[in-house]
This record gives C-alpha cells, structure tokens and sequence, in this order.
C-alpha cells in the first residue's frame, strides 16, 4: 500500500503496527445473534399493554381536505386516540436539506387542507388491538375533493402546470460550470447525444418501518425505532413542542435501510400518540404502507452532449438532469446535488455546463437511497463514453484510458479530484476476471460483455461540517467499552467500531462492547448516511483510541522502563517492542487508576471543512470518492428478449478494507440489488395512483435470478477513512446498470435508454432495430 | 367467532394460547407467545421471512392463521439451536458472512435445514431452487449459498482474494 503524505490523510503511525484486528474478517457479537434468531429489531420490543398506533393515509394523489370526522371512530370500543392536524402542536417537519440556503418549503407531519400524494398522513389512530386500528382507520371520514395533479417532472415544469407548492414547482435549480462549452462543443471532432430515463424504485428492505415509544420515568419521550439518524429526536420534540432534552431516540439493529430510514419514518407518529395516551405504543408499517407511500429513488431524465477530439479525448459535456423530487422536499435538493458534482464520472473534462433540478410532482416523496444521485447518473456518463468509443473506432478501454482522472486533476467544481482515482487498476482487474466467452447454445440466444466504471462520493459534502464523537473507557479487567452515537443498517457499522478500538488498544475485538445510537447515552455521530460512518465515526473512535492510548501509554513506560516510543499493545498486553517484559491489559487498567491517570476518553474528530459557491457552481464539495468497474457477461434471448446473467465481476478500490468478508458482503448486496434496478424493478403509477403497493407485484431478485457475484477487493490508494479506508456501502450498487447496457451492445446491437431493461423493453429495441 | 384456546407443541414444548378467529399463526407466534425470532416481512406470503417448519416442513406463516397450529409442531430458528444439524449450519451461517442485517436469516435458515435434511446432494442451483421464497436484500444469496454448500461438506471455489 502507497502512503499519502497530503494534510488530511490518516496514515498509519508507526505505533499502529497491526496487531491484526483491523484487516481480518472477525465475526462479532451481533452477527451471532441474528443467525441465532436472538437479535431483537425495533418491532420486537413489545409488551403487554401496548397500544397499536395507525396512520391514516390519503387515497388521492392530490386534493383538498374539505373536512374530517373522527367522531365515529373514536367511538369504536378499544380506540384510545385519534389525531389529526390540528393536535399536532407544531405541525412541521423536515429540515432546509441543502445546507445552501434554499426556501424552506413547509411538510406537515399530518396533512392540514391538501394533501399532494397517494399515501400521504392525514390521520393517526392508536388502539388496543392492531385489527382495532385498521377498523378506525377505515372509521376517519374524510372529505376530499379531487384536485388537478402533476404526475411528470418534465410537465411540472411548463408554465401552465398546477402548482404542488405556492413557491413554484422547482425545489432545487443546480448549476456547475467551467470552461467555454460552446466553442469546445463548436472544435470537437464527435459529439454524441443521448437522453436517458431511470425509474423509482423502492428499498424493499425486508424489515418495514417499525418502532415502540412511551414515556420513561425521567419524564422523556423515548423512542426505540428503525432509524439511520437518531438525531432526529430534536425534530420530534419540535413538533411536540417540548425542549430538545424530553426526547430521547433510541435507534435499533435495523433489518435493512438502504438509504429508506434516513429521513424520519415511524418516529413523529408514534411519539405523538405516546404524548397524547401517555401509554406505550407500538407502530409497525404493513408492507403495503412502505411500498405504497414510502419515499423511493428519484426517476432522472438526463440529457447528456458530449464533445471529443478525434483521439476520443472528451473535451465537453452539456448536462441536464431533472430529478422528480415527488410531493415534498425530504432529501431532493441534496440528491441533485450530489448528481451535479458526479455527471461528468471519472473522467476529466475542461469544459462542461450541468443543471440539475429537482422538481415538485404528485408522487409519493422520493430520498436518499443508496447511490444518491451518483447513481443514476453513472447510466449517463458511462452510455456517453460507449458512444464516444463507437463514434472515434477506440474500444471501449481504451477511450476510458484517455480520459480516466489522474491524480490532482479537477473535478466540474474547479476542486482537485481528493485522493488518488484508481479507477484504471478497477478496470483492468475487473476485466481480467471476467470468464471468456463462450459461444451460446443456439443462435437464438445471443451472448455479450460489457462493463462500466464509477466514482461515488463518501461523506457528507465538506460545507456541512460534519463531524462525530465518540468515548472510549476501559473497565478493571481490561476490557473496553466504546460509545459512539452510529446507528447499524445490518452492514456491520458497530462491528467496525470494535474492530478499530481493539486494533488501536491491543486487546481482541472480543473484549470490546460496542454501545450505539442512543440520544441520551452515547456521543452523537451524526447518522449513518452517505457512507460517511466509517469516515466519521471510524476516524473519532480511532483518534479517541489513539489519545487514550497515549495518555495512559506513560504509566505502562514507566512501569516497563522504556520510553512510550518503544511499547507495543497487541494481545490484550502492553509490552516492550524488544520482547520480554510485559503487562497485562488489566495491570496496565489498574496502574493507571492508582496514578490517577483517566482511563476513558471522550473526542471528537472534525471532518474537513470548506465553502461551495451556488452560484458559479465552483468549490469544495465531497471529501472524497471511491472508484470502481463491474463488468458482466450476459445472455439475451431474442425471442422473448430475457437477459440471463452469466458471470458479474465488481471491484472498488477501498484504500483499505477494515473487515474484508463485510466489504465482499457489501459488494454482493449492491450489485444484487443494482441487477434488481436494471432488470425488474419499478415502482409503477398512474397519474398518481400505485400499481405497485403488493410485495407480489414488486419483484426483487430472489436466489435464482442472480448469478455468483466476483467481489474484488482492492487496497490500492489510501482514502481518509482510517488506516486509508474508502466507504464501499454506496459504489457498489451505481455501476450495475450502465454495464448492463454497455454488455446488451455487446450482445445483441441496441443500447436502451430507459430504465429497467425489461424483456419487454429489450425485444421492442430488437425488433425496431431489425426494422 | 369466538377467541379459542389451542394446544401445541413449539421447539418441542408444549404450550397452550388463546387465539382470536383471524389472528395469523405469525401474529401467534410474535405477540402471543412472544417467539420475536419469527419475522414480519410482507403478510403476502411473498418474502418468506415468516418461515417457520410446520411439522417438518417449511410454510409462511403470515398465511396460516393461528387456529391451524392447534395440535401441531413448529420449529422456529431458535429451536435448531438445540439440533446439532442445526446448530452446525448456523455456525455455517456464521462463518460465511451469510447473514447481514440478520432479518431474513431466521426464515432462511430454517428453509436451509429443511433442504439440507431432504437431499444431501443438493447441488447449488437445487439449492438456488429451494431458497426462491426466500428474499434477501443484503446479501446476493452468494454466502448464503456457500454456507450450505459447506454445510453439505463442499467448497465453491472461492471468489478472488483481497490485494
Ligand atoms: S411475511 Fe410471510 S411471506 Fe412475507
Ligand atoms: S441479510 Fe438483510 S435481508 Fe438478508
């Protein structure tokens, strides 16, 4: 591994010699659990007495609420509340997303005169018996009348279209430009359009949104839910009206996120009808709910017009990108953002001009979800690249050789790409992996290979300040508790946690408890989002470590009769580097405690901070990338037009990979779920209304569709998560998509440009090729 | 209808439970006798992570109603905990990172023990065949797979190591 000497860079000191904690595929606590079946996930704490809260949700994608009547279901025997808008003391939720100063555009928790989607909470029921709350639900008369509505992001924009909010239909107008693109589009030798569409699709983690709260005897609101981001709970007192201290978020193991519980799911509900019963009160959503009225990833129409000089070098792109932002804000603004900064990939190009909005439409609000924005847009740049390729007679390597990121150069934003881009050893590597070729058996089948490279952002862009804290303490027989504020998406987050403490301490991961996600006990982090824990909290819990380790280190010198420099902490002991003497883990903890030196520490590790102006588009923004190539072989029928995967290679450079079996695992998951996104997968509507609110019409990939993913894990150029760790829970599902496409080529001649590659869709561009 | 008591017998003890008309055997399960180690994924009988063995075999019991289990045996995932067979696979489960956010792994588990006990030949696209009620969002079916294959004495040929 190259060690990078840039500010900012955490490299391995010389005191982290490795005592093989960090680096090795240890299974942890949890992971024993849940295949024990013992693990308990935020429905499962339940108990007698609970009440069952219901959401009443609208059934129109856009009208007026004339009235509401409640009177009937609060009279069914075994309701104990019914909550509308006017309950709710502050009826506002969600934050100004951009951290760039837009309007803040209001979401009510419960909707007040209008309600702008399918879905959308109106109501809220709690009640002794689940099939109680169903019945009151169906009970809550509510009189609409039917308003005109948007059902297109590209319609929302014409002057004459309804307007979902007073403000105007636009959220979000982004803007990136350098260069002179015009005249560089005026001197190229190429230039190739496309346009490319890519659906909404839903997480469809398998555990659906699912909480439990009450009252505690200190008086707090505490809620124990499915939550990315404990931090929330400032929210939620908000919109009880009561101080920041009263509510207390407790976040669970969760069965799957993905992006889906980021933005506040169960929690202001279940908190409002505990403040209203002072009872506890589970809420669990039906499958149904999720698909039907939770947020999905954004649908993108993306124009694209890419210049190139005759050697196949990309001189310009002219980019628009318009993203359905759905009925309300949630996480849009940032999801285009991240778009922006990411249209060009991998690539260097002087001259380009990106716009990407976000647009108001009466579809259910779509988020963040795994990739954001930096995913969509990899099926642009990469379908852009192949065209070049065709359009200068290079093969498609070799036009991606010409223009892959080298070390320093500038990214759209005018910024230095962060680190080493190490996208051309992803490259080759994944395409020396790939199995040859064999011929089909039959001429009807046809087979082809294709591949695509991306670059994915982790870590909250820089101008947010981002930082996370954690604690670390030793107890008297030396083992170790750390806590940190970091909630677990099932990808192994607390494990990582213990697995960087032990490395740093020198006691076995064994020995380390890792406390999370708790507003009132542990140190907040921030939530785990935008594959940025294992750069914040991975980096607090190793600089915390660090500094605990060398304020106690003097003790165990002293005791040793060495200097601090030549002690080495490895195997639950402290001892000489020369060999010889040692201590225990536990002598060292007691020691320590009779010289009155602390034995825990508290620290803080502060993400890099910097500025974006809006607008000229040109600044600091993401602190880093991963970089990354899939390659694919597949098998298409040109009878029915079904694509069979063959064979599927994935390999990121991660800098370093703190648990290699959990990095395998991350990559298998994202490409699974990005083969689900470039085959099947679509959230269907009309005008508003969902086809797709049955898990039986919402088909993700089981066993048989998916071939035995090739992980490929490289440790190529150090990034700034530590000991060089580059986030991987995001690159993986981006690239799936665009090599897809670039293998159907391959196959069979067409190259589609929507989104999922159905065998409908497949068979349509074959045949109209044939025409 | 009128709420009934019902006998039965759940990871080999015998307990008795009142049963309303229309709860399913997975509400049963859940809130009546508190086995939270039985999962709600989808209530469609869709996503197999209310898999429980029924007398042996696997059923999704979000499709059951609770009645039905009267008189009846079901296996939930802690229940293999005492079956060396069992517990051999779990370790399996274990060892292979088959499991990531865990919450299908009791369902996939316990169809897992039902396919390794019917056919100890089962190759991997038998097994492939055998686990398609079962969705995982996590994981690409790529160590669940191994883990049973290993758990069957084989090794698939590993994917590419680190560098
Ligand atoms: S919960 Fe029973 S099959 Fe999904
Ligand atoms: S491990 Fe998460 S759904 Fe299977």
């Amino acid at each position: 591994m190259s060690q990078l000497s840039s500010s900012g860079l955490d490299v391995r000191t010389p005191l982290d010699r490795g005592t093989g904690q960090v680096g090795s595929s240890i299974v942890h606590g949890e992971f024993r659990d849940k295949v024990h079946g013992s693990l308990l996930y935020a429905a499962d704490h339940y108990g007698p007495g609970m009440l069952h809260g219901k959401v009443v949700r609208s059934p129109f994608p856009s009208a007026r609420i004339i009235s509401i009547d409640t009177s009937e279901a609060r009279a069914l025997p075994g309701v104990i509340a019914v909550l509308v808008a006017d309950d709710v003391p502050k009826n506002v939720m969600g934050e100004e997303a951009s951290g760039l100063g837009l309007e803040r555009i209001q979401t009510p928790v419960l909707a007040e005169d209008r309600v702008r989607y399918m879905g959308e909470p109106v109501a809220l029921i709690a009640a002794e018996k689940p099939h109680i709350a169903e019945a009151a639900a169906e009970l809550v008369d509510v009189d609409y009348e039917p308003m005109p509505g948007v059902y297109d992001p590209e319609d929302a924009l014409a002057g004459n279209a309804p307007l979902i909010h007073d403000q105007g239909n636009v959220l979000s107008d982004w803007r990136i430009a350098r260069g002179d693109v015009d005249s560089a589009m005026e001197d190229a030798h190429h230039v190739v359009e496309g346009t490319y569409k890519t659906q909404a699709v839903d997480h469809a983690y398998l555990e659906p949104e699912a909480g439990v709260g009450w009252i505690d005897v200190d008086g707090v609101v505490t809620l124990r839910v499915a939550t990315q981001v404990i931090e929330h709970a400032t929210e939620v007192a908000a919109i009880l009206g009561l101080p920041h201290n009263r509510v207390r978020v407790a976040s669970t193991y969760m069965g799957g996120a993905f992006g889906g519980k980021e933005d506040m799911t169960v929690e202001p509900f279940l908190a409002l009808l505990v403040w209203e019963t002072e009872r506890a009160v589970r809420m669990v959503w039906s499958r149904q709910e999720s698909l039907l009225a939770r947020p999905k990833r954004h649908p993108f129409v993306m124009r694209y017009r890419t210049a190139a000089n005759a050697d196949g070098k990309v001189l310009a792109q002219d980019i628009d990108i318009v993203g359905d932002a759905g009925a309300y804000p949630y996480l849009s603004p940032r999801v285009l953002f991240a778009a922006a900064v990411t249209a060009v990939g991998p690539y260097r190009v002087d001259h380009v001009r990106i716009r990407a909005r976000a647009v108001f439409t009466n579809h259910v609000p779509n988020s963040a979800f795994r990739g954001f924005g930096a995913m969509q847009v990899v099926f642009g740049y990469e379908s852009q690249m192949d065209r070049i390729a065709s359009a200068s007679g290079l093969t498609r390597e070799e036009v991606r050789l010409r223009n892959f990121l080298a070390s320093g150069d500038p990214l759209p934003t005018g910024e230095p790409v962060p680190t080493v881009p190490a996208v051309a050893a992803t490259m080759r590597r994944a395409l020396d992996a790939l199995k040859p070729q064999s011929p089909a058996e039959n001429s009807k089948l046809a087979r082809g290979r294709g591949f695509a490279c991306n670059m994915q952002p982790y870590g909250r862009t820089v101008f947010f300040g981002d930082k996370a804290s954690a604690w670390i303490g030793f107890e008297a027989d030396g083992t170790v508790i750390v806590r940190a504020g970091v909630t677990d998406l099932g990808g192994g987050q607390a494990a990582s946690l213990a697995q960087i403490a032990a490395e740093v301490l020198g006691v076995d991961t064994s020995r380390v408890i890792v406390h999370i996600g708790d507003t009132h006990l542990t140190p907040l982090t921030g939530g785990t989002f935008a594959t940025r824990q294992l750069y914040m909290s991975g980096n607090a819990v190793l600089h915390t470590a660090r500094d605990l380790r060398n304020q106690m280190a003097p003790v165990a010198a002293r005791l040793l009769g060495v200097q601090t420099d030549d002690l080495e902490f490895a195997g639950d002991a402290v001892r000489t580097r020369t060999g010889g003497v040692e201590l225990s883990t536990a002598e060292w903890v007691s020691a320590c405690g009779a010289e009155e030196v602390a034995t825990a520490h508290l620290g803080t590790f502060h993400g890099e901070s910097g500025s974006f102006d809006s607008r000229t588009g040109q600044g600091r923004t993401f602190p880093d990338y991963t970089f990354g190539t899939h390659a694919i072989q597949i098998e298409v029928d040109t009878e029915t037009g079904t694509i069979k995967v063959l064979d599927y290679v994935a390999c990121h450079d991660v800098g370093r990979a703190i648990n290699p079996l959990r990095v395998e695992g991350q990559i298998h998951g994202g490409v699974a779920q990005g083969l689900g996104y470039a085959l099947s997968e679509e959230i269907l509507t009309e005008d508003g209304v969902s086809h797709s609110a049955l898990f039986a019409d919402y088909l993700i990939p089981t066993a048989l569709d998916l071939p035995d993913i090739t992980p490929i894990v490289l440790e190529e150029e150090p990034g700034k998560g530590p000991f060089g760790a580059r986030g991987i829970g995001e690159p993986t599902i981006a690239p799936v998509a665009a090599a897809v496409a670039s293998a159907l080529e391959d196959a069979v001649g067409i190259r589609p440009d929507r989104l999922p590659f159905t065998p409908e869709r497949v068979l349509e561009a074959i045949n109209s090729q044939s025409r | 209808m009128a709420d009934q008591r019902i006998s039965l017998t759940i990871n080999q003890r015998d307990v008795s439970v009142v049963v309303e008309p229309n709860e399913t055997l997975l509400q049963v399960l859940r809130d009546g006798l508190g086995h939270m180690d039985v999962k709600y994924g989808c209530g469609e009988g869709v996503c197999g992570t209310c898999t429980v063995l029924f007398d042996g075999e696997p059923v999704n019991s979000c499709l059951m109603l609770g009645v039905q289990a009267s008189g009846h045996t079901v296996t939930t995932v802690r229940g293999l905990i005492d079956d060396p067979e069992g517990r051999a696979l779990q370790a399996r489960f274990l060892e292979e990172g088959a499991a990531q956010c865990g919450y299908c792994t009791p369902g996939i588990v316990l169809t897992a023990y039902h396919l390794v006990r019917e056919n100890r030949r089962a190759t991997r696209e038998d097994l492939r065949a055998g686990l398609a009620g079962n969705l995982c969002r996590c994981t690409g079916y790529v160590n669940i797979l191994d883990a049973i294959e290993s758990h069957l004495g084989r090794s698939r040929s590993h994917t590419e190591a680190s560098v």
